[in-house]
């Protein structure tokens, strides 16, 4: 559905985006993931056509289209990272102006209004203003109104930033939908949390170049361990017995605190803890999960997904 | 509906949905200009009078005949002052000018007249902050003391002319024939003295034509040259247009700052992820910025036709093709604003300074034709005193339509070029 090649875009001398590449299908979610500066707006402004690249090209179903071109913009539903609504206009009146700007219009237009408005849940709030909606609310609307042309693909440039839990689960209900409707999705975040629940496909980027791609259970093999045990303990201990237990890949200790990394948790788990008694080593606090795209992001680049 | 017309129609919407904005920027200027056009102008009341105090020390005829006279001159509130008070009415500010008339300013200023070397010296203490009325009061004064010293000198019996004639009759270093025409002279005003005294005073008027004395050698008659004699200048009519360009181009900035303000919320760029080209993005924003600025010209010009009874005295389609070529001019200036400005905070004050600055030069706050003649070439390069002369002109002036082709012209010139300049510098990349 939608495949962007080796995209490059530099601003003076500093290299913005450097040859990054993605592509997503119908029915699909891409997560862009990379910390703050990373890239991911910047490649997202050239998918849409806002940013003109240095180098590279975007396909939608496989023809080749300028960016910036009237027609390529039709396939493309952007949801800006702030709030893009006019807040002295009614939720309908945003809806209806940003669906003429499509050449919608008529009784076509008001079916599309109400249909948008249905699937973010906002529809008997059509004739509010949006200054009177929660904060979840204005952004179901900022992405009713990337929706209210139909298109084919839809850029979410962190469409859930200051949201409760509660309404940013309402907008993963509405993504979901989305994806059940054959829409091609590309979403941008930097929590991580976010990308391992909707995303098909995920992804890292950092310093504008990408570092890995994937389904998570993908990336999560890269890492050499997928468990993860932290233990607190007290009085003396010897931590380098511990590398030698089968199914222990990495062994980390920072004073008091120990960091073992597992191929299997509940395996390992006991292993561990009978070593750890056998020195009679007091355990004040343990922690222990699975792996995740933070330890992915941290094992890539050496820095956390939120510095 | 296509894309320029929602984008028009969304502008229009937004900026009437503010309704004490709309209000704010019909009803200040209407108030600011119905003020400077009645302070400027020529109103039932007529100009204030020019506060004077007097100081008689001479309590002479002729000293209280010239009070007299500038109390019955309507350019003059004279008040009869002792020399304190007038001290101190004049630094508080309470009278403009406070004239002293001397000890025996009446036989001396007699005496001068004919050359006598001791004149009288009135003083005239005057408030520095004006200037002006000093020089009224002075020109004024000079007028009545020259009538009431010669209607004094040929109206009654004084020593001062036989004084005067005994000086000629005496002076033998003058050619003998000179003086005796001088003689003759004396001897003459003395026979019309003599007749003067026996005349009755019926009219109880010391002006009556056959009363003899020197009187300024002409008369005014003062016609303004307005383009229809039936009708009056409106001094309205001018502050009107000054304040309406004023305004408008306050809105035109507010129009521009919401652009940048736009651009800074990601609205910006959402509308350009639409399928529309910059074109129709920017000629959107011209249009709605034109019709709005037309919209409040239209009512305030409203008010001032029917309130303050403001006329197109000259052609109705240049008054016409100059409120619509300034409308154009406001759009350009605010998509200018829009396209050098870096933050709204930032952009606001300069805007508000450089349209100060254009209104000032251009002639809204006091008539360009007040300024020096320098200022009132360089005057020439702010737009605003093309918009202000060329609505002066179809209004009170009331000129034809030829006058409004260069008002016009120089207008639409520089919507090109502001135009030109932003679509130049506008940054479509964030």
């Amino acid at each position: 559905m939608l495949e962007a090649i080796d995209l490059v875009k530099s601003y003076g001398t500093r290299r913005a985006v450097e040859k990054v590449s993605l592509s997503v299908g119908r029915g699909q979610m891409l997560g862009l993931l990379g910390p703050n500066g990373a890239g991911k707006s910047t490649t997202i402004g050239m998918i849409s056509g806002l940013i003109v690249p240095d180098g590279g090209s975007v396909l939608v179903s496989g023809q080749r289209l300028d960016s910036g071109s009237l027609a390529f913009k039709r396939h493309i539903g952007l949801v800006p990272q702030d709030i893009a609504l006019f807040d002295d206009l009614t939720a309908q009146a945003n809806l209806e102006l940003f669906g003429a700007l499509y050449g919608i219009k008529g009784a076509p237009l008001l079916k599309r209004v109400h249909e948008v408005l249905e699937l973010v849940g906002l529809a008997d709030r059509a004739r509010d203003k949006p200054v009177t909606f929660s904060g979840g609310m204005k952004r179901r609307l900022n992405i009713a109104a990337a929706l209210i042309h139909d298109p084919d693909v839809l850029l979410l440039d962190e469409p859930t930033a200051g949201v409760d839990p509660q309404s940013r689960n309402a907008i993963f209900e509405n993504l979901e939908e989305l994806k059940r409707r054959g829409k091609a999705l590309v979403y941008t975040t930097h929590y991580m949390e976010e990308a391992e629940r909707l995303a098909d496909a995920i992804v890292i980027i950092d310093h504008g170049q990408v570092v890995a791609r994937g389904t998570p259970n993908e990336l999560y093999r890269l890492l050499p361990a997928t468990g993860l045990l932290e233990i607190e303990l007290e009085g003396p201990f010897d931590a380098a017995p511990l590398g030698a237990i089968a199914g222990v890949m990495q062994v980390e200790r920072n004073g008091q605190h120990l960091r073992v990394g597992l191929d299997d948790l509940t395996l390992g788990t006991p292993l561990v803890m009978n070593a750890l008694v056998a020195q009679n080593a007091r355990v004040a606090r343990i922690n222990s999960g699975r792996a995740n795209l933070e330890n992915v992001f941290l094992a890539l680049t050496g820095h956390a997904l939120r510095d | 509906m296509n894309g320029f017309s929602a984008l028009v129609k969304k502008d229009l919407v937004l900026y009437f949905s503010n309704r004490r904005s709309v209000i704010v920027s019909i009803v200040a200027p209407i108030l600011i200009a119905a003020f400077f056009g009645y302070v400027f102008g020529s109103g039932a009341s007529g100009p204030s009078r020019i506060a004077v105090g007097v100081t008689d020390l001479d309590q002479s005829a002729l000293s209280q005949s010239i009070i007299k006279d500038m109390q019955g001159d309507a350019t003059f509130a004279i008040s009869e002052l002792d020399p304190t008070s007038a001290a101190a009415q004049i630094k508080s500010g309470k009278i403009a000018v406070a004239l002293t008339l001397p000890k025996d300013f009446g036989s001396s200023a007699k005496r001068a007249l004919f050359g006598s070397s001791d004149k009288p010296n009135i003083v005239l203490q005057y408030d520095p902050s004006q200037q002006l009325a000093l020089q009224v009061v002075r020109g004024l004064l000079a007028q009545y003391v020259m009538q009431d010293v010669s209607k004094a000198l040929f109206t009654s019996a004084n020593d001062v002319l036989p004084d005067a004639r005994e000086r000629i009759a005496k002076n033998t270093a003058m050619p003998a024939e000179r003086r005796e025409k001088l003689l003759a002279m004396f001897d003459s005003i003395g026979v019309v003295q003599n007749d003067t005294q026996r005349e009755p005073d019926s009219a109880g008027a010391n002006n009556a034509p056959s009363r003899f004395q020197l009187s300024l050698p002409y008369s005014t008659d003062e016609k303004a040259a307005s383009a229809n004699p039936d009708t009056q200048y409106n001094s309205f009519a001018h502050s009107f247009a000054g304040m309406s360009v004023q305004f408008i181009l306050f809105m035109g900035i507010d129009l521009g700052i919401a652009l940048l303000t736009m651009r800074r919320l990601d609205l910006w760029k959402r509308l350009r992820a639409a399928p529309l080209s910059k074109a129709t993005l920017l000629t959107s924003r011209i249009a709605s910025c034109a019709l709005i600025a037309l919209f409040i010209f239209c009512a305030i010009y409203a008010v001032a036709m029917l309130v303050f009874g403001v006329r197109i005295e000259g052609s109705v389609l240049g008054f016409c093709a100059v409120v619509v070529s300034f409308c154009l001019l406001t759009s350009s200036f605010g998509l200018l604003i829009a396209a050098i400005g870096k933050s709204p905070e930032a952009t606001r004050g300069i805007a508000i300074v450089v349209t100060l600055l254009l209104v000032m030069l251009g002639g809204a706050w006091v008539p360009s034709f007040v300024f020096p003649k320098w200022l009132q070439q360089i005057s020439l390069i702010a737009p605003t005193r093309w918009a202000i002369d060329g609505l002066d002109g179809m209004t009170w002036r009331g000129l034809d339509l030829g006058h409004a082709v260069a008002p016009v012209g120089v207008m639409l010139g520089f919507t090109l070029v502001f135009g030109l300049l932003a679509i130049r510098q506008f940054s479509w990349e964030e």
